[in-house]
């Protein structure tokens, strides 16, 4: 299981804050929560900085860096962003990128910094025609993705399919899309990983922190192994924990138990 | 039963999205003689204004506008028949599009079936429309609306590119062009030079009609 925190995200208003003015000790405060929380990868978005995105990005990483020991999910859809994040993360830990698309321009612009910085990549099931909205049309996509990055040389097990969440509240099978999804890329490429991000799925409905548990659960349990998620939401990454040892997928239950010693359960028992 | 009770009963039937219930009032309704274009006004697009209203109250949920907007779609399209040439309830022509480079379009749906419910005809473009796609379209359908939509803070720019082509074309009197997603603002629409803007479907809908009223 691989959980990428996300909450260093600038669409998120605090954190919109903390980077326009420059503000480490906010930043550090939200990576190092993170981390504590059971965090393996820490994503770097500042996106909405439209003007100087490359800047804020470098500022965001150096300044992430000097209080956690973990390896950076660069988010951004300019490959140049991503490139000059990757250089800023130096080669202490393996980078992961995200993320690249079955979109022609895109593929190219960003596969050449997946090889070079031999990193762990995020890949959207969406071609040039947008969100496919079938199951099928997405395993295709993901098909596709999947033989052109190993042939260029990027080792399955770095491959991180995201079979994308569309929320149920405008279309009712948006969830069983994505299930299925999962389902049919797991069955063509066992080693090859899934990863999504969960909100999208409750948007337009109340109660969205149980519709979101409850995605993941049903997610895991048709093989997603990484999730893009808050950590410090003990809720969620209980859950997260508890699910993963039902499936198997926890020996001796020891993630599972650290989780109960840290507390994550004295709330819903 | 009075014709008041009735219409009570259709917007319930609409909130519900019972459509069969609906059918069954305006069948009511015709049968003691009101006008099938009242019935649409009063009834189906009264019904939907509340739809609205209580979305924007937060007392219902995005499922529910869709639900209760198809009920009313489908009460509409069983009316129109009936109605006289002319007779058409209609406000103005709105062309409405996701701005290129931007896939989202759960939010410009909403805006549009509440649009086709309150009277305009709506030519949706769907996502990832270009600033040619919009000007096409304005000139194919003779459209007074432009209504363009984003989510993300990098293709918001797109707007200001698109209000630029119309004005490059030499139509931006032509046409009113109002902007809507959540990454906008007022001022961002007004710094664009937008005609409006509306941060929820309901004030979209308000806003056409209040732009169409002073033209």
């Amino acid at each position: 299981m691989l959980i990428v925190g996300e909450l260093i995200n600038s669409s998120r208003k605090a954190i919109k804050a903390a980077i326009d003015a420059y503000d480490a000790e906010t930043i550090k405060n939200v990576a190092k929560a993170q981390a504590e929380a059971g965090a393996d990868y820490i994503d770097i978005n500042c996106g909405t900085f439209v003007q100087d995105e490359e800047k804020r990005s470098r500022w965001l990483i150096e300044t992430v860096q000097e209080v956690v020991e973990l390896p950076l999910c660069l988010d951004s859809p300019d490959p140049k962003v991503l490139e000059a994040g990757l250089l800023a993360a130096g080669d202490k830990h393996q980078p992961m990128i995200n993320s690249i698309t079955w979109e022609k321009e895109r593929f190219q612009a960003v596969l050449p910094l997946v090889l070079q910085y031999k990193a762990k990549i995020i890949a959207l099931c969406m071609g040039d025609g947008g969100i496919p909205q079938t199951a099928s049309e997405r395993v295709e996509i993901a098909t596709q993705l999947v033989e052109a990055l190993t042939a260029a040389g990027v080792p399955e097990d770095d491959i991180y399919l995201d079979p994308l969440v569309q929320p149920i509240s405008s279309a009712d099978e948006a969830g069983l899309q994505t299930l299925d999804t999962i389902r049919g890329i797991k069955g063509l490429f066992p080693k090859v990983h899934c990863i999504c991000g969960l909100s999208n799925i409750s948007f337009g409905l109340p109660n969205r922190k149980l519709l979101n548990r409850i995605f993941l659960v049903q997610a895991m349990s048709r093989g997603m192994d990484a999730y893009i998620l808050d950590p410090t939401d003990i809720d969620l990454m209980g859950t997260l924990y508890a699910s993963n040892a039902l499936l198997g997928r926890d020996k001796f239950c020891t993630k599972y138990l650290k989780a109960h010693r840290k507390g994550l359960y004295e709330k819903s028992i | 039963m009075d014709n008041k009770d009735i219409y009570q009963k259709l917007t319930a039937a609409v909130l519900e999205g019972e459509e069969d219930s609906v059918f069954d009032a305006t069948s009511a309704l015709l049968e003691n003689g009101v006008n099938p274009l009242e019935i649409i006004n009063q009834g189906l697009i009264g019904a939907m204004d509340e739809v609205g209203q209580l979305f924007k109250e937060g007392e219902l949920f995005v499922p529910e506008v869709m639900m209760a907007a198809q009920t009313v779609s489908a009460a509409i399209d069983r009316l129109k028949p009936l109605l006289k040439e002319g007779d058409q309830p209609y406000l103005a022509t709105v062309v409405i599009g996701t701005v290129k480079g931007d896939l989202h379009d759960i939010g410009k749906n909403l805006v549009a079936l509440l649009l086709e419910n309150s009277g305009f005809a709506v030519i949706n473009l769907g996502v990832d429309v270009s600033s040619q796609k919009f000007i096409d379209a304005v000139v194919d359908y003779n459209a007074q609306i432009v209504a363009m939509s984003a989510l993300l803070t990098t293709t918001m720019l797109q707007m200001e590119e698109t209000i630029n082509a119309f004005a490059a074309a030499g139509m931006r009197d032509k046409v009113k062009i109002i902007v809507g997603g959540a990454p906008l603002s007022n001022e961002f629409a007004n710094s664009i030079g937008a005609d409006g803007y509306s941060e929820d479907a309901l004030g979209a809908v308000r806003l056409c009609k209040q732009l169409m009223s002073t033209c």
